[in-house]
């Protein structure tokens, strides 16, 4: 799991099969401070985020399919799984 | 989940027997303000997107679960169209 910053939604109507009324965001991946870090990419999100959220992506199949639940979502790998409400650092 | 724009098709007559009847198309990636990033992929189509389009791709196992055949060889491939998209003016 990475953590990301959501800055972007996406609106699409025709979807591959599995994606039907999913909502999609632009997320950018930080680093632990919270600072801008690699290409931004997009998610399915599962926890009603909202831009400026940040939140836990998972970029792996499996572990995706998991967090959606649905027969249909074989195409999806990456989710947003969580928001983050802080981040402690030592 | 990755943005893109097609860029142009692919055609190919000689190819695995899994992905007969695949539309590939040719895909440069781009970011969130819409500027090119890296170099071109071909991606395989199973909603009719077309040239110009702006779309979005996933890459790796999942792209090849777009096809109906088992176990093809097929490691990128269109998800989506964008209509359109919002992006949070960064401070």
């Amino acid at each position: 799991m990475i953590l990301g910053k959501v800055i972007g939604n996406v609106v699409s109507t025709v979807k591959a099969k599995g994606y039907e009324s999913k909502k999609i965001l632009i997320v950018q991946p930080v680093d632990a401070g919270g600072n801008a870090k690699g290409k931004s990419f997009l998610a399915i999100d599962a926890v009603q985020a909202g831009v400026g959220d940040t939140v836990i992506i998972i970029e792996e199949g499996n572990s995706a399919r998991d967090v959606i639940k649905e027969k249909e979502s074989y195409t999806i790998k990456t989710v947003i799984a969580g928001i983050v409400d802080e981040v402690n650092l030592q | 989940m990755k943005i893109g724009r097609v860029i142009g098709r692919v055609v190919s007559t000689q190819k695995v027997e899994s992905l007969e009847g695949v539309k590939l198309l040719l895909v440069q990636p781009l970011d969130e303000n819409l500027q090119n990033v890296g170099d071109a992929i071909v991606a395989a189509d199973t909603i009719q997107s077309n040239v110009g389009q702006l779309i979005y791709y996933e890459t790796s196992k999942e792209a090849s679960r777009v096809i109906e055949t088992r176990m093809n060889p097929c490691d990128a491939a269109i998800m989506g169209i964008i209509d359109d998209m919002f992006v949070e003016e960064k401070k």
